[in-house]
């Protein structure tokens, strides 16, 4: 017989993420997820907006990483506090994965907890960690082509950052194609351009970040 | 690779809706699949038969569908199928005004299973 089920798959991985969603509102922390392909400067970006917004707000990343420790000691120098997830070969955070870490965290004295998802532009789109702000980061030697092979990722962002400017005069590498690509299945889709190794471009990134940890502590 | 956890939470929810009818052989599962959500069928057929090789659910058939990519155009508000045929690269000019970008997606990144057949 046939059963109609009609039911998401990723359901489980979703109810967490919205019990994430609600712990994080009555704690009234902001919690952003950053995700991009490996090496696109997801750890340099970090410990540059951390350098800032640590001056203005108590804050705390967690490191999901495939193996080794490497980036949660480059994070831990900054002063934040660090919490490593090693997801074994797992190519993405999941909601359970998170949920345990949290147990290591005290949310209630956190303004703002970031979360730097394991690099990969495919598989961590489809794992809603009950994140406040979804930010895909993407850097100028991967192409300008990157959002319209990896529309996924694109389409569930809230901010599009690209990273390494610096290097835009040695690379053929279009930023109006990029954003564009990025905002076809985007209307609402923000845009940062910025250098996390020269600084260049930062303050709008942090500006907005502190802005929604304000509005958030408002709410 | 995240066809795996896919496969195992489809896994789960099918002998939770066996369980639930009291079925105990599973011949077909139907999955409907966003075609901007990252699936690979290949990988998912895959990550399936080997999570199922050697328990009771070995031998069933997985039929992936997808579903097509539709999007409300930014400026227009005209609803339409972004027609490109190449899977990746996407071309979402709105057939009614031209426009490009700022649309909104409707269909194209559901991922769900719409029915077993079991006895």
């Amino acid at each position: 017989m046939q059963i109609q089920v009609v039911r998401k798959i990723l359901e489980h991985n979703e109810e967490t993420a919205k019990r994430l969603h609600d712990t994080f509102r009555s704690h009234k922390t902001l919690v952003i997820n950053l995700m991009s392909s490996p090496g696109a400067g997801k750890t340099t970006l970090l410990e540059a907006t951390l350098d800032t917004l640590q001056r203005s707000f108590n804050t705390a990343v967690i490191e999901g990483d495939i193996s080794t420790t490497r980036d949660a000691e480059r994070i831990a120098a900054t002063g934040a506090q660090t919490l490593q997830i090693n997801t074994d070969g797992a190519c993405h955070l999941d909601s359970s994965m998170l949920l345990q870490a949290l147990e290591h965290l005290d949310l209630s004295s956190l303004d703002l907890l970031f979360i730097e998802n394991v690099g990969n532009l495919v598989c961590p789109a489809e794992f809603d960690l009950g994140e406040d702000v979804t930010v895909t980061l993407l850097s100028v030697p991967e192409g300008d082509d990157k959002p319209e092979k990896y529309p996924g990722m694109f389409a569930k962002s809230h901010a599009l950052i690209l990273n390494k400017t610096d290097l835009l005069p040695y690379l053929s590498f279009d930023v109006k194609r990029a954003e564009t690509a990025a905002r076809t299945v985007n209307r609402d889709l923000l845009f940062f351009a910025v250098s996390a190794a020269t600084g260049e471009g930062l303050e709008g990134w942090t500006q907005w970040i502190a802005d929604r940890v304000r509005e958030k502590k408002a709410a | 690779m995240h066809e795996m956890s896919v496969a195992q939470s489809l896994i789960d929810i099918i002998r939770s809706e066996m369980d639930k009818n009291a079925v105990t052989t599973l011949q077909t599962v139907k999955v409907k699949a966003g075609r901007i959500n990252a699936i690979v069928p290949e990988a998912l057929e895959t990550a399936f038969w080997s999570l199922t090789q050697g328990t009771s659910l070995e031998g069933a058939r997985l039929e992936l569908e997808t579903v097509p990519l539709e999007l409300e155009c930014g400026s227009c508000g005209t609803r339409f199928i972004s027609s490109t045929e190449d899977t990746l690269l996407l071309h979402a000019e709105c057939p009614n005004c031209g426009w490009e970008f700022g649309h909104r997606v409707i269909t194209g990144r559901e991922l769900y299973i719409e029915y077993i057949e079991a006895d």
